[in-house]
C-alpha cells in the first residue's frame, strides 16, 4: 500500500520537532490564515555575534504536509547563519522529507515563508533591514511567485497563469488565465489577495478571471 | 500499524451484507442472461422475472408502483437523470428556472450548475445554521417559469433532514415538480410517495449494505422527463444500458434487511458519540440538528485544528472517518455544506464526519471518541490558534 505521503513526512507529522513558542523571540512570523486552511508560526533566537539561528520553534494549524514541513525547516535552519537560512528552499525541504505531493505544495511552502519572514522580522527589529521601498510591479511579481498553481504544483508566474498585472494608485489588478468557475479559482484568488494585500502601500487587490 | 481497522465512513460506502452477496451469486454464475433476451431463450425469461421481482420490492419500499421505479447505476446518475431529464422535457415548453438548496450533494449541485451554463436560471436557497431550508424563501422563489425544485431529503455531511412533506406541499400548490435526493435516508427515514407530494426520488444501494453502482430513480406516473441515456429500450425506455440484474437483486435484498430496530440502534450510538464528544472535547461544535438528523450521522467541528491532520492521525489508530477540510478535497475548497450553513473557514476545515452502520459496535464508538480526544489534544498543542483562550480557561 502506498500512502500519498512519504515515511519521513509521516514520521515528522507524528512526532514534529521543535514545536511551540519561544518566549521573547528575536524574530517571529505568522504565515497563512484559517481561510486557506493552513497557518505556520516561526520563532527564532539569534546569536548576535555569529548571526546564526541558535534556537527555533514552530507552530502549525494545518494538514500533514504543513506540519511536517514546519518540523523539517526547524531542523534545517538550526545553527545556520541568517544568510544561509534565508536560502533554504521548498525544494530542499521537500527533498529532506522524501518528497511532497504536488497538490500539497501550497500548504508546505508556508513554512519556508514563515522562516524567511521571521528572519526579516529580526532584521527589521535590529535595524538590519533595507529602507521601506515603494511597491513596484516587480515586487508584486516576486510575491506572486509564492502563490502555487495547484494544477502543476508550480507557482502561478512560472506557469503563465498571470495574464495581466496592473498597479495604479495603490490598487492592484490581477487577471488570471483560468475560467472563473474552475475548481481552483477561489483558492488561487484568496491566496493572491493574502500575499499582496499586506504590502504597506497597497490599498486594494482585485483578482479577475478570463471567462 | 493498528491491529484493527474500523470503518466510520458509511455515508461514502458500506460493507456488503453476506446475505446480499448470497442473493446476488446465482446471477453471476448460473443465470447471467440479460432481461432483454426474454423473447429468445429461457434464461432471458428468468432474468426478466428476477428483475421484475427486485423492482417490485423497491417499489414497495417507496409505496409506488413498479413502473415508477427506474434502476440506475447509483444515485449520482439518478439525480442527473431527474434534474437534466426534466430540464430537457420542460425547458422549451414551460420555462428555464430551477430551484435547489445551497447544500445539495454534488450530483444535484453540479447538474444545476451545468444547466446554469446552458441558459437556465438557477436559484440556490439558503439554509439556517442547522441546515434547514427556509420555506418562505422557497415560496417566494417559485415563479411562472419554474420547472423543478430539487431539495435533498437529508444532507450528506451534516445529516439534517428537510421537511419534504411541506416542501412537496408547496410544490404541489404551485404546480412545480419536486425531486429529492434520498441517498442518505432511504430505509432510514420513512418516505412514502403516496403521502408526500414528491415526483422524483434518488436512491442508492451502497449506503445500506447493498452493492455499489446500483441505484434507482422513482418517477411518478405522468412526470414529464426526457430519456437522457440513449441506447436500448431498457427501463421503460427511460434509461438505456444493460440491466444490472445481480445489482438489482442485491439492492432488493439490502432493502429487505434494514429494520426499524437497526435504525433505533444507530440513533442510540449516534447520540452516545455526540454526547461524549461535546462533553469531553472542549471547543467542539455539532454541525446540524441535535435530533432531526439521519440516525447514522455525526458531524462535529473541532476548533483550532485542521481536519486532514485529524483524519490521518485517526487512520494511524485504525479509524476511517471523513472531513470537510479543503486539504482533504481535490478541489482544495472547504465543505460547501459548512460554508452553506454559515460556518467560517475554521469550522469547515476542522469538521469531522463519523457515519455509522450495522457493523459498528458501541465498543468501537467509545474507542473512536477516546482516540479523537487524544488526537485533538495533541494537535492543539502544535496549533498557534486558540492558545490565549485556552490558557485563560486553564
Amino acid at each position: 500500500m502506498k500512502f500519498p505521503y512519504s515515511d519521513t513526512v509521516l514520521e515528522h507529522f507524528r512526532h514534529p520537532r521543535n514545536v511551540g513558542k519561544i518566549e521573547n523571540p528575536d524574530g517571529k512570523a505568522m504565515e497563512g490564515s484559517p481561510a486557506c486552511g493552513d497557518m505556520v508560526g516561526v520563532y527564532i533566537k539569534v546569536d548576535p555575534d555569529k548571526k546564526t539561528i541558535s534556537d527555533i520553534k514552530f507552530e502549525s494549524y494545518g494538514c500533514a504536509s504543513n506540519i511536517a514541513t514546519g518540523s523539517i525547516i526547524t531542523e534545517l535552519a538550526k545553527g545556520k547563519t541568517l544568510e544561509e537560512a534565508k536560502k533554504i528552499t521548498w525544494q530542499q525541504a521537500s527533498e529532506a522529507l522524501g518528497g511532497l505531493p504536488k497538490i500539497k505544495a501550497h500548504c508546505s511552502v508556508l513554512a519556508i515563508e514563515g522562516l524567511r519572514s521571521a528572519i526579516q522580522n529580526y532584521e527589521e527589529r535590529h535595524g538590519l533591514a533595507k529602507q521601506q521601498e515603494p511597491t513596484t510591479p516587480e515586487i508584486i511579481k516576486r510575491r506572486l511567485k509564492k502563490v502555487m498553481n495547484p494544477i502543476s504544483g508550480l507557482d502561478v508566474v512560472r506557469t503563465n497563469l498571470i495574464k495581466e498585472l496592473e498597479l495604479k494608485d495603490g490598487i492592484v489588478r490581477v487577471v488570471i488565465d483560468l475560467p472563473g468557475n474552475h475548481q481552483f479559482a477561489p483558492a488561487i484568488k484568496e491566496e493572491i489577495t493574502e500575499k499582496i494585500e499586506p504590502l504597506w502601500d497597497i490599498n486594494k487587490v482585485t483578482v479577475e478571471f478570463t471567462e | 500499524m493498528p491491529e484493527k481497522r474500523t470503518y466510520f465512513d458509511n455515508a461514502a460506502s458500506t460493507r456488503l451484507d453476506e446475505r446480499v452477496m448470497e442473493a446476488m451469486k446465482p446471477y453471476f454464475f448460473e443465470n447471467y442472461a440479460v432481461a432483454t433476451s426474454e423473447f429468445a431463450y429461457t434464461q432471458g425469461i428468468e432474468a426478466r422475472e428476477s428483475l421484475d421481482e427486485a423492482r417490485a420490492k423497491l417499489a414497495n419500499a417507496l409505496s409506488c408502483s413498479p413502473e415508477e421505479f427506474i434502476f440506475t447505476s447509483g444515485s449520482t446518475e439518478s439525480s442527473n437523470m431527474a434534474v437534466k431529464g426534466v430540464a430537457i422535457a420542460l425547458g422549451n415548453k414551460k420555462g428555464k428556472h430551477i430551484i435547489i438548496s445551497k447544500i445539495e450533494d454534488f450530483p444535484v449541485l453540479q447538474s444545476a450548475q451545468f444547466l446554469g451554463n446552458q441558459g437556465f436560471r438557477v436559484t440556490y436557497l439558503n439554509t439556517d445554521v442547522e441546515g434547514f431550508v427556509n420555506l418562505d424563501d422557497l415560496q417566494k422563489a417559485i415563479s411562472d417559469d419554474t420547472i423543478l425544485v430539487s431539495i435533498q431529503h437529508a444532507n450528506q455531511e451534516i445529516g439534517t433532514i428537510q421537511d419534504i412533506e411541506r416542501i412537496g406541499g408547496i410544490c404541489r400548490e404551485k404546480g412545480v415538480l419536486f425531486h429529492t435526493d434520498a441517498t442518505h435516508t432511504f430505509k432510514r427515514i420513512p418516505l412514502d410517495t403516496a403521502k408526500i407530494g414528491v415526483d422524483l426520488v434518488s436512491v442508492s444501494a451502497h449506503t445500506i449494505h447493498g452493492p455499489k453502482c446500483i441505484g434507482g430513480l422513482y418517477v411518478r406516473n405522468g412526470t414529464p422527463i426526457s430519456k437522457w441515456m440513449d441506447g436500448g429500450f431498457q427501463e421503460f425506455d427511460l434509461r438505456a444500458g444493460l440491466e444490472n440484474i445481480p445489482g438489482a437483486v442485491g439492492f432488493a435484498k439490502a432493502v429487505e434487511l434494514v429494520t426499524e430496530e437497526e435504525n433505533r440502534q444507530l440513533e442510540t450510538m449516534r447520540d452516545h458519540i455526540i454526547h461524549r464528544i461535546l462533553l469531553e472535547i472542549p471547543d467542539s461544535t455539532l454541525n446540524g440538528h441535535r435530533r432531526n438528523r439521519t440516525p447514522q450521522n455525526v458531524n462535529i467541528s473541532f476548533h483550532y485544528v485542521e481536519g486532514e491532520s485529524i483524519t490521518l492521525h485517526l487512520d494511524m489508530h485504525g479509524f476511517a472517518v471523513s472531513t470537510g477540510s479543503a486539504c482533504f478535497s481535490r478541489s482544495l475548497q472547504g465543505s460547501h455544506v459548512i460554508y452553506g450553513i454559515g460556518g467560517d473557514h475554521e469550522r469547515a476545515h476542522g469538521s469531522i464526519r463519523i457515519t455509522l452502520s450495522r457493523y459498528n459496535t458501541m465498543e468501537e464508538a467509545d474507542a473512536v471518541v477516546n482516540t479523537l480526544s487524544d488526537v485533538i489534544r495533541e494537535l492543539r498543542i502544535i496549533s498557534p490558534l486558540g492558545k490565549e483562550i485556552r490558557n485563560k480557561e486553564a
